[in-house]
C-alpha cells in the first residue's frame, strides 16, 4: 500500500472477515456436545465411504459394527464383549501411563517400545522361570516388566533433563530399537524352530505358568482389575499427590516451578520412570493376560493410538476410558464389517483415522471462537 | 566383492525410498511443522499410484509406458499432498497438536493403503495378484548406455531404475531451494521465528501450507518407488513401508535438516539396514539386532547435536509449535 | 505547512480496553534532519505513540501527516512504504540466518536482489554512516550491539528516512552507546529524522536537538535541548509532587535483616546488570527501590531469592531474627534458602509467568510454596483452601470460584492472589516488585495497606516501584539504582521528587559513596 492509495481510504480500519479468538471457557455440556457432534459427523462420513465401497446401507453397516464389538448371537455376546473389554483395557493402560508425561508437556511418543520391552521381560520370565511358584513368578514378571519399561522411559528423560535433547524424536527412535529387540527375542525363543514365532508360551491345560488366572470364571477379569486400579490410582496421583502437583506446575511453566523450588530435572526423570513403567506393565498385561506370546505386533500400534487417547482426554484418566472404548469398539466393528462384506479388515484403521481427524479438529471449536466481521458504523 | 556389490545395490534401493521421505519431511519441518505422518503419507503415495495405473492398465489392451509413468507420478504426488493438506488444515487452521495429528495421519494412511491394497488383491484373485507389470517395467528402466557398463562402476552406480537418480536430483534441488532461493530463505525464517517472518511481511500460513503439502508430495514418491521398483508393482501388506517411513523421519535428524546430507545418509541407512545379510556366521536372531543400527545411530546423532549445541545443526527453532499472530 | 516537518501527529488518542488510556490527545512534530528525544517515565506512553507511527497499533482518533499529507498506517509494511522504520527493543531477527539474509527477508519480488547485491548495499550503507556489520555473520554470533546495528541497517536498506529507536542504549555498554550516537549524528547529517525513545537524561542532552516530553500518556511539551538542563527536564518528566494519602507508620524495632555487599550480577546477555551494590535492609521498615526499569532491580531481587547467579565477591548475609545467626544466601538455591529458615517472599514482576500457575485455580496456587509440607504423599488441600477463602474475602478477590484458572482473572485480582499468598507465609523479608502495576486505585491501596501491616509486624519489606509519588509516600528509605549501580539512598520522608528523579536518570561520578544521597 502506498501513500497515495491509502489516501483514498477512510479512517475506518478494516478488520479481517473472520477473527479467531481464544475462548475463556465453555460450559461442560457444550464441550461434550461439540465432541458428540464431531463423532456423529465422522460416523456419517465413514458411513458414506463404506456405502460407496460396499453398497451396503450404512444402518446395516453400523449394526454389524456393533455386532462385531459386542457379538451377534447369544452364544458369543459374552465372548466378543470380553475381547472388546480386554483390548480397551490394554489401550487404556498405555494411555494412563502416558498421562503423567503429557501433563508435564513431555512428549513420550515411545509407548510402543515401552510396551514391547515390558512384554519381552514378561515373556522371558514365563520361559525361563516357569518352575518358580506362581506367586513368585508373578512378582518377577511384574517387576521385570516395570523395570524394562522404566529403563526405556528413563533414557530419553535423562537426556532431556540434562541436555534438552528433543524427547519426541528420541522416544520415537526408541520404539524401533525395542521392535528389533523383540525380533531378536522372537528368533531366539521361536517355537517350533523355523516358524519365526514364539507360539503360545507354556501351552497346555497343565502348564499355563505365568498366565493370568481366571477370576469369577472370566479370563480377562484380572486385566480389568489391574487397569482400573491403575486408572483410579493415576487419577488421584495426578490430582491430589504432591508429585502430581509438581508435574502440573512444570507442565504450565518451568520458570514458576523453579521459583517454587521444584527441581525440574528430578521431576522429569521421575515422571518418565513412572510413565515408562506403566507402559511396560501394559506389555506384561498383554503377554501374560491375553496373548500368552510375544511378537513384533504385541503392541500393535496401540502405543501410538494411546497417545491420541491420552491427549484427547486432556490427561483425565476417566475420560480416557470412554475414548479408549470408542476406539476399540470402532476397531472391532470395522473388522466385523470387513469380514461380512468380504473386504480388507484394514478398513478399521481408515475409519479410526477419519474419526480421530474429526475429534482432533473439533477441539478447535472448544478452545476458540470465530467472530465474524460485523457491519460497523463508519466512524469519520 | 560380489557381496559388497549386492549390499551396495540393496542399500541404494532402500536408501532411495528413505531419501524421498526424508527430503519431503525436511521441507515440511523447515516450515516448523513436525509431521509424524510420513509413514502414512508414503503409504498414500504408494497405493494411489498403484490404483491409478491398475485401472489404466486394465482398461486398455496396450498401455502406454509414458502414460503409465505419468499417471503413477501424478497419483502418488497428489494423494500424498492431500495427506499433507489434511495435516495442514488441522494443525495450521484448526491449531491442533502436530504430534497427535501426524500419528493419526499415519494410522489413516496405513489403513487406507492396506485396505485398498488388500481389496484390490482380492478383486484380482488373491494376494500378489494385483499387478501392474507395464508400469513397473517402465519405472525400472535403467539409464541407457551407462547401465550396460560391465565393470564395477556400472554395477555399483547404474543398475537402478531411473527414480533413484530422480531422488538425488530432488534432494539437490531441495538443497538449492533452501539455501539459495529467496523463497527458501523465507521458509527457513518461518520455521525459525514465525513472528519475525510475519513482521517482515511473509505470509506465514501460506508458506506453512505449501511447504507441508509439497513436502508430503515428495515424501509420497518414496512410497511410489517402493511399490513400483522394490516390490515390482505388487502390494504387500507387511509393514515394511511403515518402518521405512519412520526411518525417513530418523534420517531428517541425521541430516541435521540438510537435504544434501540425505543423499549419502539415506544410502548409509540402507547399508546399515542390510549389513546383517553380509556378516558371515551370525545367527538369525543377531541379524535382528543389526537392524537396530539406523535407529541407534540416529539417537546418537540426536544426542550429539544437543550436546554440541551448534546452532546450525539444531532443529528449526519453532518446530512443533503452532503460530498464532494474536499470541505475540 | 512547514516544509521542514517530516512527520506530524495531531490529537492522537489511543486506549487499551476501557480503562487504560495510553495516549491522550498528543500532538507533536518531527523535523527533517533532526534527532528528537522522546522523554518520559515508564508507562508514559512513549512506545505506544511510536508504535502507531510504525504500524503496530492504529490510533483511536487523531491524524498522522507525512510530508504534509495525511496517511493511514495499518501495518509495518505501510510504515516502510512511507519511509518510517522502527527499531524495537526486542529485535526482529532470525538467529540462524546471516546479516544479509535477515535484510533480504520478506522483500518484495521486485526489490528482491541476490545476496551479493544486498551484501554490497549493506557495505555501502555501513561506509556511508560508519556502521560496522559483517554481512556474512550469523545473528546468533553477534553481540547485542551488532544486532541493533543490523536492525538499523535493515531499516535503512528498506529506505527509511524516519528512524525510531526504542530505548536503544538499554542493552549497550557506554562504548557501544558512543558508537551508536556517532552513527546517529552521521544519519542526521544525511537528512534523516531520528526519534530516540529514552528516559536517560544525560543521553538526551548528549545526542538530541529537541526533546518532547510525555507524562502519563499526555503531551507535556517540547524544548530545545540547548536550552534544557537536567533539572528542567526532570521537572517536566516527573511533574509536580502529588500528595498521596498513604499511611506511613514510624519505624519500630529496627534490626539489620539483610546485608548486601558488593553484589554484582550479569544479565542473560552477559552484560553487567548489577554493579557492586552494597545495601542493608532492616526489619520494621519499607525499603524502596527506585530506578528506570532494567537498572538491575530484577537481578537484585532474584539474587536474594536464590534465582540469580552472582559474580564472585558478592555477598548477601541474612541475619536470623530469632538466633541472630548470620547466614550467607549466595550459592544456595531456592529450596536451600527455604531450608535455612530464611523466609523470603518474592512477588516477581512477571506474575503469571513465574509467581503463579495460570492454568490452576486459587486453591492450587496457594499451595505453590507450601505443598511439600507434611509427610503424606498427598498434598494437603485443606489449608490452601482455607487460605484461598481467606485471601478471597480479605482482599476482595473477584473470581467466579476458587477453582477458576487464575489466568482468567483480571490483573488486579491476580496480584491480590499473589501478594496474599506471599504474606500468608509469614515472611521475615518480603520483596514486592511493581506490585501495583496495572492495578486500579482501590486495589493499589489494599496492597499498600498489606505492606504496612507487614512492616508493623517487623518484616523487612523491599518494595520495587516505578511511581515516585508512591515510593516517597510509602517507603522509609529509597535506594536508587541507575545503570546497575546504587546511585544513592535517600530518606523518603525528606527527599524531593526531583532529587530521586535525577538519581534515577543521571549517574553520579564514580567514587561517590552511596550515602551521599542524603546530602543533596
Amino acid at each position: 500500500m502506498t501513500a497515495t492509495t491509502s489516501k483514498t481510504m477512510t479512517t475506518h480500519k478494516k478488520d479481517p472477515l473472520v477473527r479467531i479468538v481464544r475462548r475463556e471457557s465453555m460450559p461442560l455440556w457444550k464441550s461434550v456436545m461439540v465432541r458428540v457432534i464431531a463423532v456423529v459427523a465422522s460416523l456419517l462420513v465413514s458411513g458414506v465411504i463404506i456405502y460407496l465401497l460396499t453398497g451396503a446401507s450404512p444402518i446395516k453397516v453400523y449394526g454389524s459394527m456393533l455386532q462385531g464389538a459386542f457379538g451377534n448371537s447369544p452364544a458369543n455376546y459374552s465372548q466378543k464383549t470380553w475381547i472388546t473389554v480386554r483390548d480397551t483395557m490394554m489401550l487404556l493402560c498405555i494411555a494412563v501411563g502416558l498421562a503423567p508425561a503429557f501433563k508435564m508437556k513431555f512428549w513420550n511418543i515411545g509407548a510402543e517400545g515401552q510396551v514391547l520391552v515390558g512384554g519381552i521381560a514378561t515373556a522371558a520370565c514365563m520361559i525361563y522361570l516357569k518352575n518358580l511358584p506362581p506367586v513368585l513368578l508373578f512378582i518377577c514378571m511384574v517387576g521385570a516388566s516395570l523395570l524394562a519399561g522404566a529403563i526405556w522411559g528413563l533414557l530419553p528423560a535423562v537426556f532431556k533433563a540434562k541436555w534438552d535433547t528433543n524427547e519426541t524424536l528420541f522416544t520415537l527412535m526408541m520404539n524401533y530399537v525395542a521392535l528389533q529387540l523383540t525380533s531378536f527375542c522372537v528368533a531366539k525363543w521361536e517355537n517350533p524352530i523355523g516358524s519365526n514365532k514364539v507360539g503360545i508360551i507354556n501351552q497346555g491345560a497343565a502348564n499355563q505358568q505365568g498366565w493370568f488366572p481366571a477370576i469369577f470364571g472370566q479370563d480377562y477379569m484380572l486385566n480389568v482389575i489391574i487397569v482400573m486400579a491403575l486408572t483410579v490410582g493415576m487419577f488421584f496421583y495426578l490430582k491430589y499427590s504432591k508429585q502430581g502437583y509438581e508435574i502440573a506446575v512444570i507442565g504450565d511453566s518451568q520458570n514458576t516451578a523453579r521459583y517454587a523450588g521444584i527441581s525440574v530435572k528430578k521431576v522429569i526423570i521421575r515422571t518418565m520412570l513412572i510413565s515408562g513403567a506403566i507402559c511396560g506393565l501394559a506389555g506384561f498385561i498383554t503377554v501374560s493376560g491375553s496373548a500368552h506370546t510375544i511378537s513384533t505386533s504385541t503392541a500393535g500400534g496401540k502405543g501410538f493410538t494411546a497417545i491420541i487417547v491420552a491427549w484427547l482426554a486432556k490427561f483425565n484418566t476417566f475420560t480416557m476410558i470412554l475414548i479408549a472404548l470408542l476406539i476399540t469398539v470402532l476397531d472391532k466393528g470395522a473388522i466385523q464389517v470387513a469380514t461380512e462384506f468380504n473386504i480388507s479388515k484394514d478398513m478399521s484403521n481408515m475409519i479410526t483415522g477419519i474419526i480421530l481427524f474429526f475429534i482432533i479438529g473439533s477441539e478447535f471449536f472448544i478452545n476458540y471462537k470465530l467472530i465474524f466481521r460485523k457491519k460497523e458504523k463508519e466512524v469519520a | 566383492m560380489v557381496g559388497f556389490v549386492s549390499l551396495f545395490q540393496q542399500a541404494v534401493v532402500f536408501g532411495t525410498i528413505i531419501m524421498f521421505g526424508a527430503v519431503g519431511e525436511i521441507i515440511t519441518e523447515k516450515s516448523g511443522n513436525l509431521n509424524l505422518g510420513v509413514p502414512g503419507i508414503m503409504y498414500l503415495g504408494g497405493i494411489s499410484s498403484l490404483i491409478g495405473v491398475f485401472f489404466y492398465e486394465n482398461s486398455t489392451d496396450n498401455p502406454n509406458k509414458f502414460v503409465c509413468v505419468l499417471i503413477a507420478l501424478l497419483c502418488a504426488f497428489l494423494a500424498s499432498a492431500f495427506g499433507g493438506l489434511i495435516f495442514s488444515f488441522l494443525t495450521i487452521t484448526l491449531r491442533a497438536n502436530q504430534n497427535v495429528t501426524g500419528l493419526t495421519l499415519t494410522i489413516f494412511g496405513s489403513g487406507v493403503a492396506n485396505f485398498f491394497g488388500g481389496s484390490l488383491n482380492q478383486l484380482s484373485g488373491g494376494v500378489g495378484q494385483l499387478r501392474v507389470p507395464v508400469t513397473s517395467d517402465a519405472f525400472r528402466i535403467q539409464i541407457p548406455g551407462l547401465s550396460s557398463m560391465n565393470n564395477i562402476i556400472g554395477e555399483l552406480f547404474f543398475r537402478y531404475g531411473w527414480l533413484v537418480y530422480v531422488a538425488i536430483v530432488v534432494a539437490i534441488l531441495a538443497q538449492v531451494f533452501l539455501s539459495k532461493s529467496r523463497a527458501g530463505l523465507n521458509l527457513r525464517a518461518v520455521g525459525e521465528n514465525p513472528a519475525t517472518a510475519d513482521a517482515a511481511g511473509i505470509n506465514v500460513t501460506l508458506y506453512k501450507y505449501l511447504a507441508t503439502c509439497i513436502g508430503a508430495g515428495i515424501s509420497g514418491l518414496g512410497g511410489l518407488y517402493y511399490v513400483m521398483d522394490f516390490t515390482q508393482g505388487k502390494w504387500a501388506n507387511d509393514g515394511t513401508l511403515e518402518g521405512l517411513g519412520w526411518l525417513a523421519v530418523a534420517l531428517v535428524i541425521f541430516t541435521t535438516w540438510r537435504p544434501k546430507n540425505a543423499i549419502w545418509g539415506s544410502y548409509l541407512f540402507g547399508l546399515l539396514y542390510w549389513v546383517y545379510m553380509y556378516i558371515v556366521g551370525i545367527s538369525r536372531a543377531s541379524q535382528e539386532l543389526f537392524k537396530m543400527l539406523p535407529y541407534v545411530v540416529t539417537i546418537i546423532v540426536l544426542i550429539i547435536i544437543s550436546l554440541r549445541k551448534k546452532r546450525e545443526n539444531q532443529p528449526p527453532e519453532a518446530l512443533g509449535l503452532s503460530y498464532f499472530r494474536e499470541d505475540r | 505547512m512547514d516544509n521542514n516537518i517530516a512527520v506530524s501527529m495531531k490529537h492522537i488518542t489511543k486506549a487499551f480496553g476501557t480503562k487504560v488510556v495510553a495516549n491522550k490527545d498528543v500532538s507533536m512534530d518531527i523535523r527533517k534532519g533532526e534527532i528528537l528525544a522522546l522523554l518520559g517515565e515508564n508507562g508514559s506512553g512513549k512506545t505506544t505513540l511510536m508504535n502507531m507511527l510504525s504500524g503496530i497499533y492504529h490510533q483511536d482518533s487523531g491524524q498522522i501527516f507525512v510530508e504534509g499529507q495525511e496517511v493511514h498506517i495499518t501495518s509495518p509494511k505501510d510504515a516502510y512504504e512511507l519511509g518510517i522504520g522502527m527499531i524495537h527493543q526486542h529485535f526482529k531477527l532470525v538467529d540462524v540466518l546471516t546479516a544479509t539474509e535477515n535484510v533480504a527477508l520478506g522483500m518484495d519480488k521486485k526489490k528482491a536482489k541476490n545476496n551479493r547485491v544486498i551484501a554490497k548495499a549493506i557495505e555501502e550503507i555501513c561506509d556511508k554512516y560508519g556502521f560496522d556489520v559483517d554481512p556474512k555473520k550469523k545473528v546468533y554470533n553477534m553481540t547485542v550491539s551488532q544486532k541493533q546495528t543490523l536492525e538499523i541497517v535493515k531499516t535503512l536498506y528498506r529506505g527509511a528516512n524516519i528512524l525510531i529507536l526504542d530505548e536503544p542504549t538499554a542493552v549497550l555498554t557506554p562504548q557501544e552507546t558512543d558508537k551508536l550516537f556517532a552513527v546517529l549524528r552521521n544519519m542526521k547529517a544525511d537528512g534523516k529524522s531520528i526519534i530516540i525513545i529514552t528516559h536517560k537524561l544525560h543521553e538526551v542532552l548528549a545526542i538530541s536537538d529537541r526533546v518532547s516530553i510525555l507524562r502519563k500518556g499526555e503531551y507535556i511539551g517540547t524544548v530545545k535541548t540547548s536550552e534544557a538542563t537536567v533539572q528542567s527536564l526532570t521537572e517536566m518528566m516527573v511533574g509536580q509532587k502529588v500528595e498521596l494519602d498513604i499511611e506511613r507508620p514510624e519505624v519500630e524495632n529496627k534490626e539489620l535483616r539483610l546485608q548486601i555487599e558488593h553484589l554484582t550480577c550479569l544479565d542473560k546477555y552477559g552484560v553487567t546488570a548489577l554493579d557492586d551494590v552494597s545495601l542493608d535492609a532492616f526489619s520494621g521498615e519499607i525499603l524502596g527501590i527506585a530506578g528506570i526499569s532494567g537498572s538491575g532491580q530484577k537481578q537484585l531481587l532474584e539474587s536474594i531469592a536464590g534465582l540469580q547467579e552472582a559474580q564472585p565477591g558478592s555477598s548477601i548475609v541474612y541475619i536470623n531474627p530469632e538466633t541472630g545467626a548470620k547466614e550467607q544466601i549466595i550459592g544456595k538455591d531456592v529450596t536451600q534458602i527455604k531450608k535455612m529458615g530464611v523466609a523470603l517472599s518474592f512477588v516477581p514482576e512477571d506474575r503469571l509467568g513465574m509467581g503463579l500457575v495460570g492454568t490452576m485455580g486459587m486453591t492450587d496456587n496457594m499451595m505453590l510454596r507450601s505443598y511439600k509440607k507434611g509427610h503424606s504423599i498427598f498434598a494437603d488441600r485443606k489449608a490452601p483452601h482455607d487460605l484461598a477463602v481467606k485471601v478471597k474475602e480479605e482482599l476482595e478477590v473477584v473470581t467466579p470460584g476458587l477453582q477458576t484458572p487464575v489466568r482468567r482473572l483480571s490483573g488486579g485480582n491476580v496480584q491480590k492472589v499473589l501478594v496474599g499468598r506471599e504474606i500468608a507465609a509469614q515472611p521475615t523479608v518480603l520483596m514486592a516488585a511493581y506490585a501495583v502495576r496495572g492495578l486500579d486505585i482501590n486495589t493499589s491501596y489494599t496492597i499498600y495497606r498489606l505492606l504496612n501491616e507487614e512492616k508493623k509486624k517487623g518484616t523487612a519489606v523491599i518494595y520495587v516501584g516505578e511511581d515516585l509519588d508512591v515510593l516517597l509516600a510509602l517507603c522509609d528509605r529509597i535506594a536508587v539504582l541507575c545503570d546497575g549501580k546504587l546511585n544513592g539512598v535517600v530518606d523518603a520522608r525528606t527527599a524531593t521528587k526531583e532529587e530521586v528523579g535525577e538519581l534515577m536518570t543521571h549517574l553520579k561520578e564514580e567514587g561517590v559513596s552511596a550515602d551521599d544521597g542524603n546530602d543533596k
